[in-house]
């Protein structure tokens, strides 16, 4: 019974809010929103919005963001994998997609921002002796008028991203065997895997993919840390019109977001587009046997890109937490003047309460993830069918529709339920982005698991819930708890949602923290991004040692 | 901007008719008793971490004293929380509002006490510490940027606009005057000057004081800006910020956050003269370790703005009580001595201290105000505040002006 309940409720937890908020986003662009007046059917607010300045410059930097970002991010991982799938480097590089993927994408904006900042670490440790400069130079580095330091910090995130999805598709790509065919036939390594795996890979990644080019293209933290100002990012000036307290700028807000719907679709054709010409170019190099056997550049450009993306959120973190014990720290110096725990005595009793509810939302949230995913995967089982293409689209829809798009009409939802800002709106809004990463990262070890284990508990005459909680949660803990890990640092990193919907009185680290970026002060940045750090990487701590101590005594359940 | 927000939306749409109970501040032993156990949203910027940790103070001795529990809703601009009454308002919550006190003056505090919005009749002038305040000598606690106050706001410090620099490496000799001496200077040292982005508070009173300055006929000013005359009025400001940007900080196509940001850039020096409305800003930063101690205070002969900033409270509060409470704490001696320590804030006090008793007299004498800290005589002539729909105007045609880079 409860089993049945399954699908169903996900489906409503999931494409509820998304519907009602689209609703709710839509009205009021074309007029209608009675508190204030709207009960006209109007265009007026379009052409307002077409008449704000740079309203175009805007779309234009939210477009490209996207397109260029998953490209930039998709070739890297591409490579990266063509090049060295099946070596030793390989396996090491392995071990750093985790805790990538795990930070919030703000602290990693942090992070990237410090480091490569004119009186950043970067330049600090090669000045004066090797560039001359006793003061920073004058460059527009962050915040620069194309957006590429915030493609930057996008793209340093969505690597381990895709990296990690690239990684679950290759299995059933036969990569191995592929790569020795193409090797006998004299192709060069990349020429090979891009022939004859990637497309099988590359099939299963496009929906992650897509949800990488609908972020980037509505970004707002990132956009706000490392973005350009004059004009801003579309979602970003969405969310200023939405707090004017000039209210009819709501409509506009409306409007506005109504453009970072048609943006999005529209960087998602180009996309297409994209996909069907690369299809070719790679089919028409296939066809005439180009075999680019000297792929060496490509081989080490990948491996750098891997690399730098990697190493430059490191030491940016690095340099933060260096940051949040300084005392005075000028530029050039390359370490701080004085060290002092100044910033943490007078933080940490500040963070009490943002740290709370971030671990009752991120739980929540997550916990109630896992067990609608655990009830969708029991019911996949009992009728036999799997969750097709469909089913599957309609869960990344959350990730795939822009979070200013709808969050915006959910928010006139809970306003007449007069539930803004309470704790379970917050953890409705959280579910709605968590569950998507819950259900699929528990698909394939669930699916995976050897059914021959529950005929044998069922021969005993165990019952279905026994068989559950007795044979099957126990064997499967390790995945149970990666999808709880997982979950938990989607909620922690979650940005706008948690802005719009706890409306200012219900806080998080990551809101804390992009609020208090404006202040420019890095100690107290360097403080909070800790947390953001912290917070899923003990999610995954638990996840690695709570397994490792319950099986201590059970060889056959060791890694 | 992005900040707490839309709590306006909040209530947009839900008119829940809650019936507010009647509080008299002149029966303040009444208003303690309805206070007790109250929660006050204090609407407030958060982009500044001892501003931040002053209200924690204030909080616990709140809590302490009058079991008044004092939340800070942390905004990135005062203009949110006039946004969430407004949208109340809009929606028919005439109580039980979500904001209990802004704090707020200028444009905000003009907006808000236009459209009714703020609590009345007036209630500040009969707080029980308002006996200390000193508005026979301080013109601006009753009249906010032209605007009468009437009680409506309780005054909470006092700022003025004075610049920093760090002695290590201008020479004193070099500073500017006044605004036209700092463009000279700003051409002379391309890259080192620059201003916090309207509409940030103290970005759009650097461009009031431009505006002041290259304005002839000043009484204009005192006036709400008209729309022929704006043009003329503001060509010169415009003309002026046209050449500055052109040798401004990173030749003006990105301008700093807010004032905190720009202590940064001067302790590594990107810029070389910042500003504040705080005079105590620089010695306040050089006690937490984020400026050098070579960084020294100045300000115009000829005079720079100042201004009052205030406690509101709006007219559908939830907790009114507890917002008088708070108010009149914080405008009490202990409190803004406090507040005036560069170590705490650093920030001005509203209060004559030749008024207070012996013992709270001798707790501002105790003040060490700071190596950076120029004295009251030294602070130059104050500057009147433009009417607030300048400021409105000057940031409109900023946005479109300085916005496109398309």
């Amino acid at each position: 019974m409860l089993t049945r309940l399954g699908p169903p409720l996900t489906i409503l937890l999931l494409t509820g809010p998304l519907l009602f908020g689209l609703a709710g986003t839509l009205l009021p662009a074309f007029g209608f929103l009675p508190v204030l007046g709207g009960m006209e059917l109007t265009l007026r607010h379009f052409e307002a919005l077409f008449d704000a300045p740079a309203i175009w410059a805007s779309a234009g930097i939210s477009l490209a963001a996207g397109l260029v970002t998953a490209a930039i991010s998709l070739l890297v991982v591409m490579v990266f994998v063509a090049a060295w799938a099946g070596t030793p480097l390989f396996a090491r590089i392995q071990h750093m997609v985790s805790p990538l993927l795990s930070l919030p994408h703000a602290a990693a904006a942090f992070a990237l921002a410090f480091l490569i900042a004119p009186s950043g670490l970067l330049a600090r440790l090669i000045s004066p002796a090797l560039t001359g400069w006793h003061h920073p130079p004058d460059l527009l580095i962050v915040h620069d008028p194309m957006g590429l330091a915030m493609m930057a910090g996008l793209v340093a995130k969505e690597i381990p991203f895709l990296m990690l999805m690239t990684l679950a598709a290759l299995p059933q790509a036969r990569a191995a065997e592929t790569r020795r065919l193409t090797t006998a036939l004299g192709y060069g390594r990349v020429a090979g895997f891009v022939y004859g795996t990637w497309p099988i890979v590359y099939r299963q990644i496009r929906l992650p993919v897509f949800a990488v080019i609908a972020f980037a293209t509505s970004v707002v933290d990132v956009a706000v840390i490392l973005g350009p100002t004059r004009p801003a990012p579309l979602a970003v000036r969405l969310v200023e019109w939405m707090s004017d307290p000039e209210l009819s700028l709501r409509y506009l807000a409306s409007a506005g977001a109504v453009l970072q719907l048609a943006v999005t679709g529209f960087a998602l054709a180009s996309w297409l587009a994209l996909e069907k010409l690369a299809a070719a170019l790679t089919r028409r190099a296939a066809g005439r046997g180009r075999r680019l056997r000297r792929d060496a550049l490509a081989r080490y450009a990948a491996f750098m890109g891997m690399l730098a993306s990697a190493l430059a959120v490191f030491a940016g973190l690095a340099a933060l937490a260096v940051w949040s014990f300084a005392g005075l720290w000028q530029f050039p110096d390359v370490v701080p003047q004085s060290l002092t725990l100044k910033s943490w005595l007078r933080t940490l009793p500040r963070t009490a309460e943002p740290l709370l509810t971030t671990l009752l939302v991120g739980l929540a949230a997550t916990f109630i993830a896992a067990v609608l995913a655990i009830l969708c995967l029991m019911r996949e089982d009992e009728t036999g069918r799997r969750a097709g293409q469909g089913a599957l689209a309609l869960i990344y829809l959350p990730l795939v529709v822009p979070q200013v798009a709808f969050i915006f009409g959910l928010q006139f939802l809970l306003i007449m339920g007069d539930l803004l800002a309470t704790l379970p709106a917050l953890i409705l809004a959280h579910l709605v982005f968590v569950m998507p990463y819950a259900y699929l990262s528990l698909k394939d070890p669930w699916r995976a698991f050897d059914k021959r284990y529950d005929w044998l508990a069922a021969g005993l005459g165990k019952s279905r819930w026994q068989r559950f909680f007795h044979v099957r949660l126990p064997m499967m803990l390790r995945a149970v708890l990666t999808l709880l890990a997982i979950g938990f640092s989607v909620s922690v990193g979650l940005y706008l949602p948690t802005v719009l919907i706890g409306a200012g009185r219900l806080t998080t680290i990551t809101t804390e923290a992009v609020a208090l970026a404006s202040g420019g002060n890095p100690r107290i940045i360097g403080v909070y991004a800790f947390f953001q750090m912290l917070l899923p990487a003990a999610g995954f701590a638990v996840a690695t040692l709570v397994p490792a101590l319950i099986f201590r005594r059970f060889h056959g359940m060791r890694v | 901007m992005l900040k707490s927000t839309l709590a306006a939306a909040a209530l947009l749409l839900s008119a829940l008719a809650v019936r507010a109970e009647p509080v008299d501040p002149a029966d303040w032993d009444g208003v303690l008793a309805q206070a007790e156990g109250q929660t006050v949203y204090l609407n407030a910027w958060g982009g500044s971490e001892n501003i931040n940790a002053y209200l924690e103070w204030a909080n616990g001795e709140l809590k302490e004293r009058f079991g008044v529990t004092l939340v800070h809703v942390k905004l990135d601009d005062t203009a949110n929380a006039v946004a969430k009454v407004v949208a109340e308002k809009a929606a028919g919550r005439d109580a039980g509002g979500s904001v209990d006190l802004i704090w707020i003056n200028g444009e905000n505090f003009a907006a808000m006490k236009q459209r009714g919005l703020l609590l009345s009749p007036g209630w500040a002038e009969s707080l029980p510490n308002w006996q200390y305040v000193d508005y026979e000598n301080k013109p601006t606690i009753r009249t906010d940027f032209t605007i009468p106050v009437e009680g409506q706001a309780a005054p909470w410090g006092m700022a003025k606009l004075v610049f920093f620099y760090d002695t290590a490496r201008t020479d004193k000799a070099d500073l500017p005057e006044n605004a036209t001496e700092l463009l000279a200077w700003a051409e002379a040292n391309p890259g080192r000057f620059s201003y916090p982005q309207p509409p940030d508070f103290i970005g759009s009173s650097f461009l009031k004081q431009v505006l002041v300055e290259k304005t002839e006929d000043r009484s204009l000013l005192q006036k709400p800006a008209d729309e022929e005359t704006f043009a003329d009025v503001s060509a010169p400001l415009f003309a002026y910020l046209d050449r500055l940007h052109e040798v401004a900080w990173r030749s003006g196509r990105t301008f700093p956050e807010n004032y905190p940001a720009m202590k940064q850039l001067l302790a590594d020096g990107e810029l070389e003269i910042i500003f504040a409305f705080n005079p105590a800003e620089a010695s306040s930063a050089i006690a937490n370790g984020e400026l050098p101690d070579t960084v020294r205070s100045f300000t115009f002969p000829e005079g720079t703005l100042a201004n009052t900033h205030f406690l509101a409270i709006p007219y559908n509060a939830s907790a009114t009580a507890g917002a008088l409470v708070t108010a009149n704490f914080l405008m009490s001696p202990e409190a803004q001595a406090h507040k005036q320590d560069p170590k705490v804030w650093g920030d001005p006090t509203v209060l004559a201290v030749d008024k207070l008793p012996e013992e709270a007299r001798a707790r501002f004498a105790a003040l060490d105000l700071g190596i950076a800290t120029l004295s009251p005589a030294e602070l130059g002539p104050a500057l009147a505040e433009p009417h607030p729909s300048w400021m409105e105007r000057i940031e409109e045609e900023w946005k479109r002006r300085y916005t496109a880079g398309n």
